[in-house]
């Protein structure tokens, strides 16, 4: 926009981050402001306007701001950069390089660029002038790591243009022209490696959305087998704090069957996002033997941030999603935590002494959190490929009870529930996943059972069936067996408690902290499903009910032994062995 | 403090509350420092001209025709090496009948570290308390609080810890203290020859609640001037937490703001996490560790001052009297620290977390014993042992007043799985159970 078209204004009021400003012209809602403070620029966004003033939410610390400190706005929403080199970055949550920043401390009115536009990459292009393309084409593709980084035309085209020129196969900086467009009406528009979009509007440049139709292979027991997210499909973890929220997402993020990883750290702790900068680099992606850090972006607002930017980061990790969603991969996302997020709009909505709903969080809480959850899916594309987002994301329920506004509306938008238990966590019984609360919607897809048929075994939903009905049933057993005693109840209301256990100790407990037992792959987990369950359903004739106990303590001390060998390891067919004898002599 | 000639000088109010006053001033700033009848105030809100000062003594007997002078800044603290061995106010005043300390003049509450600038903690800190050393391994840069409810010892606890560790400077944050606390950990201090080591900044019980607010960022702006500028090992310890919430509640309820759980500000988690956020591992080597105590009512953690506390900090140390043994224990259900996989197995040795894990599962399974003992069933050979177990294990590794090496403490828990369990109950890897087990 010209310089002599911008609208101004000046500042009239200041509650912490929430700022009152008189503007001379046109704002839009969201639309970015930069308020000087002396020669430092400290960025904003419109949320309210009445009248000549607009209420503006400062992304940093407003200390020293004075009535009359001069405002200028941009003509934009919050947008961000779109193009080669997001991945391996370290963002914070409008986007700002946090790794180009020189000093120790943040500064405020700092920012940085996203992305490196000198940085040459090897272009090969797969359009030729001529061709009619329009939003989301691919016009040729360079190599970020070993993934095919596709450069696209521009989301913000509307309609169709034909390609006037192309660059040939080469070496090109990011911000060199690839490709000159036409319009329909003869006007040219170029195109470099980068593109900008503004984070709260939705990509929709694809052809469909269909129903999520494969499984998502985390190597987390008890969602793998239990309650297996879709790729493409929706997640949450609610949990009290200390029950391994943070562990069993870090899990995932390293196993996850995914292309790309986003990490979005929302007002959670700084130390979390270290564990991340340090391990990640040093691991390998089981499923293409190359360094985890190379799939991963990881937008980091820690809770010690500027609040408003909390909210404004979860947005920029899922636009970044549906970025390389666009180029036919898969893309996990990783929201940790979307409380905080919740919580940074309660305090805006408070200052700006709105009505408030539940919990004194804004009425429209419910909507918000659905809108951004139906930014996940499958997606076709035009050109016939798909790609997915998956989303998973932590709540942080105050008290950790599950009755209040954030998790509830979390639970009307998202198919996969895994309820993390204080109950569970005291036990130390870790991932402390609620095998009974928990639930996937996805179980009920035909399409999602047909897949697992296919690729796990024919009777593979059966089994997990079964296994959930052993730990139910096993479950009423035990709370007869505490009202009645051990005395009181028949030997066989052990056995059934046993068997749950069984299963506990052995599929859903999990040692994230062990370099086998961390992760399991389906075929694993298919055999030590299997083998359970024979054990489980061979009938048995106890004398009394401490014979049944000390059997199935043995039982699963061998399994735990197993799962801590390699898969088909020496010493994995030794306790294989082992579990065979003793369940048979026993027989 | 002194007058300076530049200073604005207004002499009419607006609007007086308990805690805030409303006075028609020009080119003021937000966060700024001023006083109000003489006693210090904040401005915390700007309308057009009217400009809104929380008073931090509150505002009994200000006459609206009071003198309001500006200062121009926010608040700060001079720092400099002169700071050790010293005791403050909560406006940074020698307290101790010294002078005042001269050095560079820093605004409290400044900027976060960049997170990517961070290091991951990796120190251990011992504290030779196995309830602490064993379960819940504490870690340099680490924040961590003390759950414990008002009768309990944490003052003592902390105190204990604070002397026993390994650090170069220990910086008490003390909110609402009993002036007997205030002398507690004055005595303690003094006696173990480590004043010089140590800076306080106190508000007791006698002085205004609202003070309070500017302990926390007093004491870390001292601690972040000898970690990053000196590269030393700090630790702060702040106590009571749950004391400098309530003056946040009072603050923002005299402001008319919209309570969320509880009663207490909306923005209580992102305020508590401004504090806590400051424990840094910084790249030089120096650090931020910080411990503090959030003093529970009738151990409900649910409360929102507790639960907003245990989201930001990493564990949480949670004390609790033990009936079986009469002892105040470090409950291992409740307590955590999250860091300690950091560094147990690694910087101690290799069967920590297996021992660490297996004690507390078996102590699970004494507790289940217990209620069935209690609701009067008969109790299995097994439950017996357990219970036996519980009480040995809670006299001899949980008890605060057990001060021991951790390689003691994991042969401590060998012996006792030795005495009362068969390898197979203990669920061990079977490597371990042959290089470190106390069985025949």
């Amino acid at each position: 926009m010209d310089q002599s078209q911008k609208t101004t204004g000046i500042v009239t009021g200041i509650i912490s981050n929430l700022v009152t400003v008189e503007v001379n012209g046109p704002v839009s809602q969201n639309e970015i402001c930069y308020i000087y403070l002396g020669e430092t620029k400290l960025m904003s966004e419109v949320i309210k306007v009445t009248g000549n003033k607009a209420s503006v939410q400062v992304y940093e610390s407003t200390r020293g701001l004075k009535k009359g400190d001069k405002v200028e706005f941009e003509g934009h929403m919050l947008e961000v950069e779109l193009g080669p080199g997001l991945l391996s970055s370290n963002y914070d949550g409008l986007q700002n390089n946090l790794a180009t920043m020189e000093d120790v401390f943040l500064k405020r009115g700092e920012y940085t660029s996203a992305i490196d536009k000198d940085k040459k990459w090897d272009f090969t292009p797969c359009a030729k002038a001529g061709d009619k393309v329009y939003a989301s084409y691919w016009l040729g593709e360079i190599k970020e790591g070993w993934l095919p980084h596709k450069i696209m035309v521009p989301f913000s085209f509307t309609g169709e243009y034909t390609i006037k020129s192309i660059v040939a196969a080469g070496s090109y900086r990011a911000c060199d022209t690839i490709a000159v467009l036409t319009d329909a009406n003869g006007d040219e528009h170029i195109v470099t490696m980068i593109q900008k979009w503004p984070v709260k509007v939705a990509i929709t440049a694809y052809k469909e959305k269909p129903r999520p139709y494969r499984v998502m292979e985390t190597g987390v027991r008890c969602i793998d087998t239990f309650n297996p997210i879709a790729e493409g499909g929706t997640g949450f973890i609610p949990g009290p704090f200390g029950c391994g929220k943070t562990v069993l997402q870090h899990a995932i993020a390293k196993q996850g069957e995914a292309d790309v990883i986003v990490m979005a750290a929302c007002g959670e702790r700084a130390n979390e996002v270290v564990e991340i900068f340090t391990e990640f680099p040093e691991l390998i992606d089981p499923h293409t033997g190359r360094s985890l850090m190379e799939r991963t972006t990881i937008i980091c607002n820690t809770s010690n941030m500027p609040v408003a930017a909390r909210e404004a980061s979860v947005y920029t990790a899922m636009t970044i999603c549906e970025y390389y969603r666009s180029m036919g991969l898969r893309v996990l996302l990783l929201a940790d935590s979307t409380s905080r997020w919740a919580q940074a709009l309660r305090e805006m909505s408070n200052r700006m002494e709105e009505l408030p709903g539940a919990d004194a969080f804004p009425v429209d809480l419910s909507s918000t959190i659905s809108n951004f959850y139906a930014r996940a899916g499958v997606v076709t594309l035009y050109n016939g490929e798909s790609g997915a987002v998956t989303f998973i994301g932590t709540v942080s329920p105050a008290g950790g009870n599950l009755k209040e506004p954030v998790t509830e509306s979390t639970k009307k938008a998202a198919r996969c529930f895994y309820a993390l238990s204080q109950n569970r966590a005291d036990k130390k019984r870790y991932p402390a996943v609620d095998p009974i609360d928990s639930y996937s919607k996805y179980l009920e897809y035909p399409e999602i059972v047909d897949y697992l048929k296919s690729k796990v075994s024919p009777d593979w939903v059966e089994k997990v069936l079964e296994a959930k009905n052993l730990v139910l049933r096993g479950k009423e057993a035990y709370e007869q067996i505490n009202i009645l005693g051990d005395d009181g109840v028949p030997v066989s209301y052990h056995e059934r408690y046993w068997k749950s256990e069984l299963i506990d100790f052995i599929i859903l407990q999990q040692d994230a902290f062990d370099s086998i037992d961390c992760s399991t792959p389906f075929e694993r987990q298919e055999f030590m499903l299997t083998k359970v369950l024979q054990v489980c359903d061979t009938p048995r004739n106890f004398e009394g009910f401490e014979e049944c106990t000390k059997f199935y303590k043995e039982v699963i001390n061998i399994f735990k032994q197993m799962n801590y060998s390699e898969y088909k390891s020496e010493s994995f067919y030794n306790y294989i062995e082992q579990i065979d004898k003793y369940t048979r002599n026993d027989n | 403090m002194t007058t300076k000639a530049f200073q604005r000088i207004y002499t009419k109010l607006e609007a007086i509350t308990k805690a805030t006053v409303t006075v028609r001033a020009e080119g003021v700033s937000n966060d700024e420092l001023a006083t109000v009848d003489g006693r210090l105030a904040q401005v915390v809100k700007l309308k057009g001209d009217l400009v809104t000062l929380q008073v931090f003594e509150g505002t009994e007997g200000i006459p609206t025709d009071s003198e309001v002078i500006f200062f121009g800044e926010p608040p700060a603290l001079n720092v400099s090496e002169d700071l050790a061995g010293r005791f403050f106010n909560a406006y940074g005043q020698p307290i101790d009948g010294g002078a005042p300390v001269e050095g560079e003049r820093r605004f409290i509450g400044g900027p976060s570290v960049n997170p990517y600038k961070r290091k991951q903690p990796s120190q251990l800190i011992p504290t030779g308390i196995a309830g602490i050393d064993l379960n819940n391994t504490l870690v340099s840069g680490q924040k961590i609080p003390f759950f414990a409810n008002p009768d309990q010892p944490y003052n003592q606890v902390m105190a204990m810890v604070a002397l026993r560790a390994d650090v170069d400077k220990i910086i008490l944050g003390g909110m609402g203290l009993t002036n007997d606390d205030y002398l507690y950990f004055k005595h303690t201090f003094e006696s173990a020859g480590a004043l010089n080591k140590i800076i306080s900044f106190v508000n007791t019980t006698e002085q205004p609640p609202v003070e309070r607010l500017l302990i926390p960022d007093m004491a870390l702006t001292a601690a972040e001037y000898f970690a990053v500028d000196k590269n030393e090992k700090v630790l702060v310890l702040l106590t009571d937490m749950t004391l400098y919430a309530d003056a946040l509640s009072i603050v923002s309820n005299r402001m008319d703001q919209i309570p969320s759980k509880d009663s207490m500000p909306g923005s209580l988690y992102s305020d508590l996490a401004k504090i806590y956020e400051k424990a840094v591992q910084l790249p030089d080597g120096g650090s931020i560790t910080i411990i503090a105590v959030t003093t529970l009512n009738d151990g409900d953690i649910t409360h929102a001052i507790p639960d907003n506390t245990g989201y930001i900090t990493e564990g949480q140390l949670f004390l609790r009297h033990d009936s079986d043994t009469g002892k105040v224990i470090i409950d291992p259900f409740r307590s955590l620290s999250r860091l300690k996989q950091l560094v147990i197995g690694k910087q101690t040795r290799e069967d920590h977390s297996q021992v660490m894990n297996t004690a507390v599962r078996l102590y699970a399974d004494a507790a289940n014993a217990k209620t069935k003992l209690e609701n009067g069933f008969d109790l299995s050979d097994y439950d017996n042992r357990c219970l036996d177990y519980a009480k040995e294990y809670s006299n001899r590794l949980l008890a605060i007043d057990v001060n021991i090496p951790i390689e003691q403490m994991l042969e401590t828990g060998w012996e006792l799985f030795g005495k009362y369990f068969t390898p197979a109950e203990t669920g061990i890897k079977e490597a371990l159970i042959k290089k470190y087990g106390k069985w025949q």
